[in-house]
């Protein structure tokens, strides 16, 4: 560009001045984010990534270097069962087959049950939908150990529930409902709900009324605007309620170790199992396998939301 | 039957429009007569829409136009199947429908923010209303092309809504709502996210299209000019009710409310008594004023209060030597001061205040060999009984 004839353009030297100006003031926003972020990153850094990776290390190093502690995960000693189809195993890999179905099947269950009622909740008057959104979230407000523990009392062999039907006449002698995968999936189900609803809600919220109408305007039935406009619509909140429920059921210990049987053992149970027989290394190595599991799934889905996001679907 | 042609303004002659052009792809479709019967919809105590009736014409582009809350999309909803009436029903081609589900109406609507899929590509927004009708494949493809021509976006199939401009996307929802052929087009507000330049543009766009497809169009702006433009005859909203029906010209000229005389375009009112009826004229007694002769209103008798009313460019400068002897019985003279000038660029605008103390604006051309009076000046103003209104 030629310099102006303008009066009231600075001059070459002036202009290099200035461009300084300005990128001083650029650099000092930034340093400013930095210092905002800086606290929290360096607790996280200090109080979190140093001991995870410390652990994770002792997987190559407990009790001496090498892959060692990998091997009960590679040697296959028999046939398992996933999903129902037999490959061949051992029992450690039955432990993450047993995990990724009980993290898939609550995942789904979830997303059926909360599905219909963020529909609800985003359909109605904000001011409602708020009341309403109160009520999702009471569960949080007692922790995951007393929640496990009354569906003890409640599906115990002495529980709430047999009493009831045994004293209905619709049972003879106590039904086995504690210790079983069902008692595992009601309560995973019942914890995990609210992290389905609230991403669903968010994006649900997003969508503009007038697309509904305009789709109906257009000849569409309500069933027909549901599949063609409304569930479009709401996939990144399918995707981001699925991710986050799939991954914290990944790593659920507490309801599975209270609620599950022999059968249900998922691998934070294996994990804490190998913890206590004092085998860090193995219990390291199991750790990092359902960690690179849990990071493998978040990008696949990722990208998955990331497709979404660049047809401009989303709003959450 | 003849696209391009409308049928005449008089609701006699829809009856006949009872068949529809044969799903060939020829688009437009005639137009439906629409009736509104004593329209109502209360949300509590609030009463949107308050009987409102009207008679659209097979064919007729008609424009709701009245202030933010007067009813005008609450009417459109209902037309519409969003809403449904408290009382009231609605007519189309002599067919009831305020019980008809929206999406069997068969009516198009361009929404004020274009409510184009954003998962959807162009063509797959436009193939949408075919795809919910079975259209054949082969047919949907000629059909968006044809209807994409038409709005002058022909190749834009494959975009998605985002990558469209805003005047682009406004095309696009038009051509959704046409492509189905609908005999009646809704559209509330469809410009109002526009630039002025763009708007005036797609205004003419709308009418020519309108002209060519011979669809009724109910159309909802508060925008007078838009609506002056546009509308082979307007319906003035005011909280809930039609103030007045008419051709754009006779809503301007012979406005029978006040909310309609200052609604559209700019008006003065004197208020007065009205004294007399001399040889068709009315004469109205002014306060501070004099007697002011004007065109008589209907139902008006002697001794009720009224307003004259006349629009600033029909007011005149009265010059020396110019019919200023105050016996002109086609004129209105008075006697005023000249308060403030504007200048707003084809026009000087001037507010002059008259010896009874009121106000009035009047506008002249600015060009050459018109005098431009200065504030504080001393002029005789005037304008012509015709151009006088009761109200
Ligand atoms: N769902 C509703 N609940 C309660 N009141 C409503 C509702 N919808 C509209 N109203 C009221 O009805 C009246 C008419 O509203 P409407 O939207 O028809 O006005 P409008 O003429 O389209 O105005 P605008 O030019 O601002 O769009 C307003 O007073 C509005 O507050
Ligand atoms: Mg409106």
């Amino acid at each position: 560009m030629s310099a102006t004839t303008h009066a009231f353009a600075p001059r070459p030297g002036e202009r290099a001045a200035q461009a300084a100006r300005f990128a001083r003031l650029r650099r000092g926003v930034q340093l400013r984010y930095v210092l905002l972020a800086l606290p929290a990153v360096a607790f996280l850094a200090v109080f979190y990534g140093y001991p995870v990776a410390a652990m994770l290390l002792r997987a190559f190093n407990d009790p001496a270097w090498g892959t060692e502690n990998f091997r009960p995960l590679t040697t296959l000693t028999r046939d398992i069962d996933v999903f129902g189809f037999s490959v061949p195993g051992n029992a450690y890999l039955r432990v993450f087959g047993i995990t990724l179905q009980i993290a898939i099947v609550t995942t789904l269950a979830t997303l059926l049950l909360a599905y219909p009622v963020a529909y609800v909740l985003a359909a109605i008057r904000p001011s409602r939908a708020n009341l309403l959104m109160i009520l999702v979230l009471i569960p949080f407000w007692t922790s995951i150990l007393v929640r496990s523990y009354a569906w003890m009392v409640l599906l115990g062999r002495e529980g709430t529930i047999n009493r009831v039907l045994m004293g209905l006449g619709i049972l003879d002698e106590p039904a086995k409902l504690l210790n079983t995968r069902l008692a595992v999936y009601v309560g995973m189900i019942h914890i995990l709900l609210p992290f389905m609803i609230l991403p669903l809600y968010a994006v649900m919220r997003g969508i503009d009324r007038n697309l509904l109408r305009a789709a109906e305007n257009l000849g569409g039935r309500p069933w027909d605007v549901f599949r063609r406009v409304f569930l479009p619509l709401s996939l990144p909140g399918i995707g981001a309620g699925c991710l986050l429920v799939f991954i914290l059921a990944l790593g659920f210990y507490i309801t599975p170790a209270l609620l599950g049987g022999q059968r249900d053992v998922m691998i934070s149970v294996l994990i804490a199992q190998q913890v206590t027989l004092i085998k860090w290394g193995f219990a390291s190595a199991l750790a990092l396998v359902l960690l690179l599991v849990a990071l493998v799934i978040y990008v696949v889905f990722s990208r998955i939301l990331g497709v979404e996001r660049l047809y401009g679907g989303t709003r959450a | 039957m003849v696209v391009g042609t409308r049928a005449a303004a008089a609701p006699t002659n829809a009856t006949e429009g009872g068949s529809r052009t044969e799903p060939t792809g020829r688009l437009g479709a005639v137009g439906a007569r629409v009736v509104f019967e004593d329209l109502e919809k209360r949300y509590g105590d609030v009463a949107a829409v308050d009987g409102v009736s009207l008679d659209v014409a097979a064919g007729e582009f008609l424009t709701m136009l009245g202030p933010s809350g007067s009813g005008k999309t609450t009417s459109l909803m209902m037309l519409a199947g969003f809403e449904i009436p408290t009382a009231g029903e609605i007519y189309v081609d002599d067919r009831p429908i305020a019980a008809v589900p929206p999406y069997r109406r068969n009516i198009g609507m361009v929404f004020q923010n274009y409510a184009l899929f954003p998962h959807m590509t162009v063509g797959e927004n436009i193939a949408f209303p075919l795809k919910l009708r079975k259209v054949k494949k082969a047919d949907i493809q000629r059909r968006t092309r044809e209807v994409l021509e038409l709005v002058e976006l022909p190749g834009y199939e494959a975009r998605y809504p985002r990558q469209l401009s805003g005047g682009q996307q406004q095309r696009i929802a038009l051509a959704r709502a046409l492509v189905f052929d609908p005999r009646v087009l809704l559209m509330d507000e469809p410009l109002g996210a526009l630039d002025k330049q763009l708007r005036e543009s797609l205004q003419l766009e709308i009418k020519r299209l309108h002209e060519r497809l011979g669809v009724t169009i109910v159309y909802v702006t508060h925008d007078q000019q838009e609506a002056l433009v546009m509308s082979d005859r307007i319906a003035v909203m005011n909280r809930g009710r039609v103030e007045q029906v008419g051709p754009p010209a006779e809503l301007y000229d012979a406005p029978q409310t006040r909310f309609v005389a200052s609604f559209i375009g700019e008006s003065n009112f004197l208020d007065g008594r009205l004294a007399g009826i001399e040889g068709g004229v009315a004469q109205v007694e002014a306060p501070g004023v004099g007697v002011l002769r004007a065109r008589l209103g209907e139902g008006l008798a002697s001794g009720t209060d009224v307003a004259v009313t006349v629009r600033p460019e029909k007011i005149v400068f009265a010059e020396e030597g110019e019919g200023s002897d105050g016996l002109n019985h086609e004129r209105n003279e008075l006697d005023a001061t000249v308060e403030d000038v504007v200048f707003v660029g084809e026009m000087h605008r001037y507010e002059v205040r008259l010896t009874g103390g009121q106000t009035l604006i009047l506008k002249r051309q600015n060009r050459a060999g018109v005098r431009r009076y200065e504030r504080g000046d001393s002029a005789r103003v005037a304008w012509h009984v015709a151009d006088t209104r009761l109200v």
